[in-house]
């Protein structure tokens, strides 16, 4: 997936030295949440950011459109998407950044759509809002039928709870589709889905990103997605990012010591020498260590 | 004799719709044995019933249909002190530790209440008990004070699997006890599991929709679709060289580190399932697979494949069972 971009393809985007602190009671002692991230997105490429829960992944994808939730601040760095600061501009320029063209599709479909509004008009919403097309419910059903959501005339009619997860997560891609995004971020895009439902939306994915040589920025902790979605990988681990490069290349001779592990913990499906009784050892944990944080 | 038989197992479920009232087939006739200080992977997608099957086992559903029997008893005719003794010997882990731990109840309270009702009448020789159960699951015997909302995911999963281990059960039915936790946190667990089960001798009957953790936990697995098991076999053998088409789509569409680098792997693998799992209060005829099935033919939509032996060891529901494993 993810093609094979030409690596002169235009620059969509470029973090700098991105530091997201948190407020806590204590003002000299913030949560540094995402602490000095570098990285840029071509067109039509795809770049993962994997790490595990607290890493600060999806801090720096909020951060990108300035969506940090309430005590949530940018410290330093810089954020440009496509040539131009986000993190100076004003509000009426962000109002066309956001949704017009960075887009977002979340995890869990189910929340981040209106319960008591149709498919149709949400999707409808959002080519309103950013008046990018003449009939806003005819172009609805245009995306649907984009998205590959079946008989999307009648569909259209339906409401969120009338749908299930995977149809859910085509809607949401079709809302994020309907301004014609330059750049698709995609926090955990189907963690909630089953395994042939994720396959299905990761060959949506890749399609759409074909047609419209998108940008896309995969959030994830799931190697098995990166390996098959991304081309470039940025490791993160406490806010920061501990190892980057090709996809395949960090994949297959990761350098640092937390990727290393990271990669052993992971189960495989074809595992390397089986052990006794033909499971597999694996895991440079031992059982008991305490890696975690505890609240 | 196996330690656990369940024989031609059917649970349904009235499921009503206004005034419509449908049966809703949950497990559909399934049959499968856990030997004693093994583990049996049971897996599939959201609504394929392996939920269900394992409540069914631990006697939490009735089932509409079949048998199963514990030690060669028959779970359903159990009263008095037999029920109680069944229950000593079968416990459970649940996905999320959180969820079910009394956020109001100490850890030590929370395990003491298991050994209380099931006859330790001694507070000390609880206390003792809780602490050593605390130590064999890699927790110190001082947490017994504490709260769940002390610990983090993985620690409270340990304290699930403390208080399951509380009765000293030979078949712990874990439903998806590692999916909620991190990579790295998932593999302690894992490995806690796999110690405990070398240690104890405990059975697992391992319910996930992981397949790699299936294939890294479990020695057997039994993949199952809307309610019904369409292949057994060992794990190694089954994900090497699957003999149903579900089976292959499976191990085709998850995303895997070393597959989906390895370009002739990822040539052979792409099989993308069309459409959503059908509800299960509206079977498909026939093969409840066909209507998604890429090697479908016509006798699929008319005639229900059965669960047979093709290969010493391995079972699959697929007419066509043979020419996939050619």
């Amino acid at each position: 997936m993810s093609g094979e971009p030409s690596s002169d393809a235009p620059e969509l985007l470029a973090v700098r030295d991105l530091k997201v602190y948190f407020r806590t009671a204590d003002p000299l002692q913030p949560v540094k949440a995402v602490d000095g991230v570098t990285f840029s997105i071509r067109e039509g490429e795809t770049v993962a950011v994997v790490g595990e829960s607290g890493s600060g992944k999806s801090m720096t994808a909020l951060a990108l459109a300035r969506l940090l939730p309430g005590a949530g601040y940018v410290a330093g760095g810089s954020v440009t998407f496509e040539g131009e600061e986000v993190l100076t501009m004003d509000a009426r320029r962000l109002r066309e950044l956001r949704g017009g063209r960075i887009a977002y599709i979340f995890q869990e479909p189910a929340t981040s759509l209106n319960p008591v509004f149709t498919v149709g008009w949400q999707i409808a919403e959002a080519v309103r809002v950013h008046r990018t097309a003449p009939d806003p419910e005819r172009e609805a059903v245009r995306l649907m039928q984009l998205v590959g959501l079946p008989d999307p005339e009648r569909r259209r009619k339906s409401y969120p709870h009338e749908m299930s997860g995977g149809m859910q997560q085509r809607v949401m891609i079709a809302m994020a589709l309907a301004c014609k995004p330059r750049l698709l971020v995609a926090d955990e895009p189907t963690t909630a889905l089953d395994v042939t439902i994720q396959a299905q939306i990761l060959e949506l994915l890749a399609d759409l990103q074909r047609r419209f040589s998108m940008g896309i920025l995969l959030i994830t902790h799931n190697f098995g997605l990166v390996a098959r979605m991304a081309k470039f990988i940025h490791v993160m681990n406490a806010g920061h990012v501990v190892e980057s490069g090709p996809a395949r290349e960090v994949l297959t001779n990761p350098r640092h010591a937390y990727t290393k592990a990271l990669l052993r913990a992971v189960p495989r499906l074809r595992p390397p020498a089986g052990g006794a009784g033909g499971t597999p050892a694996i895991g440079a944990w031992t059982e008991t260590a305490g890696s975690e944080r505890t609240p | 004799m196996a330690l656990l038989e369940v024989d031609q197992l059917s649970v349904q479920f009235i499921a009503r719709h206004g005034r419509s009232r449908r049966i809703l087939r949950a497990v559909e006739q399934v049959s499968l044995a856990v030997e004693a200080g093994e583990s049996l992977g049971v897996v599939g997608e959201s609504g394929s019933g392996k939920t269900t099957l394992g409540r069914a086992i631990l006697g939490l559903w009735k089932p509409a249909a079949g048998s199963i029997r514990f030690r060669g008893q028959e779970v359903s005719g159990l009263r008095g002190s037999a029920l109680a003794d069944f229950r000593r010997h079968v416990q459970m882990v649940f996905q999320d530790p959180f969820d079910s731990l009394n956020p109001r109840m100490s850890i030590g309270t929370a395990i003491g209440e298991v050994l209380a009702i099931h006859g330790m009448k001694s507070r000390a020789a609880r206390l003792a008990r809780t602490a050593e159960l605390l130590e064999l699951v890699g927790l110190q015997a001082g947490y017994a004070d504490r709260y769940p909302h002390e610990f983090s995911g993985g620690q409270r999963q340990r304290i699930g699997i403390a208080r399951a281990l509380a009765t000293g059960p030979s078949l712990i039915v874990a439903d998806e006890p590692v999916s909620a936790l991190d990579v790295s946190v998932q593999v302690q667990i894992i490995n806690l599991m796999r110690r405990l089960q070398a240690e104890m001798g405990l059975a697992y009957l391992f319910i996930a929709h992981d397949l790699a953790v299936v294939r890294t936990m479990c020695r057997r697995v039994a993949v199952m679709y809307l309610g019904r098991v369409v292949e057994t076999g060992l794990s190694a053998e089954l994900f090497d060289k699957p003999a149903h088409p579900y089976t292959e789509a499976l191990l085709s569409a998850v995303p895997d580190v070393d597959a989906d680098l390895d370009p002739t792997l990822a040539q052979k693998r792409r099989i993308v399932l069309k459409g959503d799992v059908p509800s299960a209060t509206d079977v498909p005829p026939g093969c409840p697979f066909h209507p998604r099935c890429h090697r479908a033919q016509p006798v699929c939509a008319v005639q229900l494949p059965v669960l047979r032996e093709v290969l010493p060891g391995r079972c699959s529901a697929c007419h066509f069972a043979e020419e996939l494993l050619k």
